[in-house]
């Protein structure tokens, strides 16, 4: 249930969603474009959302590429969870996503809107920093292609009309020996007190994680902690979680001190299972 | 540009062309309720967390409280309406799957759908399907039960309709 009207756009290309936004936003609508739309529809029951126009992105041919090209894999920002979790094409990411919502609701949830929505878990943004991977946004003054870590500051960098087009992922990247898990407070199903994703390429290991601050991140400072062979995995780890950025979460799903807490014992079991673990 | 008012919308529903002057922005769960008398699917959390909205769009599960009447149009939507003495209702009742009954419809197109898909669905794909719905009055154990007796039974017939 919506509270109030907006008016419905199914644009073909990015060329008209991008003019549509344009038009719409000089005619005062407050466009907001639209991919799943669950986000939108709830957080507008709520009026936590506001717009007089929606702009779906889901017939846009580019936004529903799932395209294995020789060296990269692109993604297109419309494709549903549980579309991309079937094709299972970059494993670590069939993971993080597989531990978002539940399954009907990945049936309509897709990758650009986790990435770009208000709710700051954004768990599928883990696989593709630690991947680092390309993002292609549109936008009223064209295309570009940008690397993914670089635009991603607590969140997507997206300019005002701009959307996710795709992403592109090294296939090099997918195939590498990979580590992900999540902490709940309790069940199979919610946000997470703690969600963890890693990569190991050339002996170094690659960590991002969601539900420790209010937003997710991959960290430099984080990882050299994680990956100083000197010292033992204990000070590893605990100089790691000492560098995690703030603040650290504390409300009804956890503490601060508890997801610290989560969060080291995950990253042990990381440096176990990626064989980084000796001394643990 | 285009008003913000309401719109006629044809939809496919349950193999019947249906006509309806609805807002654009609302859910597909009360334009099928309140516009067209289809009260199988039911408001519950009205925040995708239940499930006891659920029917099928183009055969995929989906919330319809969290989806726009207007995007399904072209498509096929299914509602406990249009489900025609199918497995799983009956074997919903062979195992008492319910007791109020509200969660019901959604539950049983969430697994009709399961059921259609994924005929050799294992146990972690049952239990990741039934983790979409709710029940309150916890008939868990009895739905899990109905979904693999028909399972079981697609099984030993596979060309049973």
């Amino acid at each position: 249930m919506v509270p109030f009207d907006f008016a419905y756009y199914r644009p073909q290309s990015i060329a008209e969603a991008t003019a549509l936004f344009t038009a719409l936003e000089r005619d005062g609508k407050r466009p907001l474009y639209y991919g799943g739309g669950t986000e939108i529809i709830t957080l507008s029951r709520l009026n936590l959302v506001r717009t007089a126009a929606v702009i779906d992105i889901k017939a846009i041919p580019e936004c529903r590429t799932l395209d294995v090209g020789n060296d990269s894999l692109v993604l297109g920002a419309a494709l549903s969870l549980t579309e991309l979790e079937e094709a299972n094409l970059f494993p670590l990411l069939t993971k993080a996503a597989r531990e978002v919502a539940d399954r009907t609701a990945r049936n309509q949830i897709t990758l650009g809107g986790n990435i770009c929505g208000q709710i700051f878990y954004r768990e599928t943004a883990l696989p593709l920093f630690v991947a680092e991977a390309d993002v292609i946004i549109a936008g009223p003054y064209g295309i570009r292609q940008c690397r993914f870590n670089d635009w991603f500051h607590q969140q997507l960098q997206l300019g005002r009309g701009e959307f996710v087009v795709q992403f592109k992922v090294d296939r090099a990247a997918t195939a590498l020996p990979h580590f992900h898990r999540k902490r709940r407070k309790q069940g199979e199903v919610g946000y997470p007190l703690v969600t963890i994703a890693a990569l190991k390429k050339d002996g170094t290991v690659r960590v991002a994680l969601s539900g420790v601050c209010p937003f997710p991140f991959r960290s430099a400072e984080v990882e050299a902690h994680v990956n100083d062979r000197s010292r033992p995995v204990g000070e590893r780890i605990q100089a790691a979680v000492d560098a995690f950025p703030r603040p650290i979460l504390h409300d009804i799903e956890g503490s601060a001190d508890y997801r610290l807490f989560v969060a080291a014992q995950l990253l042990e079991d990381m440096l176990r299972e990626l064989g980084d673990g000796e001394t643990v | 540009m285009e008003e913000t008012t309401k719109r006629e919308l044809v939809l496919h529903v349950n193999g019947e062309r249906r006509s309806i002057v609805a807002r654009q922005a609302e859910t597909l769960l009360f334009v099928l309720r309140d516009g067209l008398g289809l009260t199988g699917a039911k408001p519950g959390c009205l925040n995708g967390d239940c499930g006891a909205c659920t029917v099928l769009v183009d055969g995929t599960p989906i919330k319809s409280c969290m989806m726009l009447a207007i995007e399904t149009v072209g498509k096929e939507i299914t509602t406990i309406e249009g489900l025609d003495d199918a497995p799983i209702q009956h074997a919903f009742v062979r195992h008492f799957s319910f007791q109020c009954g509200y969660c019901t419809p959604g539950f049983i197109m969430n697994a009709h759908a399961l059921i259609e898909r994924h005929p050799n669905a294992d146990e972690a794909a049952i239990q990741e399907w039934l983790e979409s719905n709710i029940c309150r009055c916890t008939s868990y154990q009895e739905i899990e039960a109905a979904v693999k007796e028909v399972l079981e039974a697609k099984k030993a017939a596979p060309t049973d309709p």
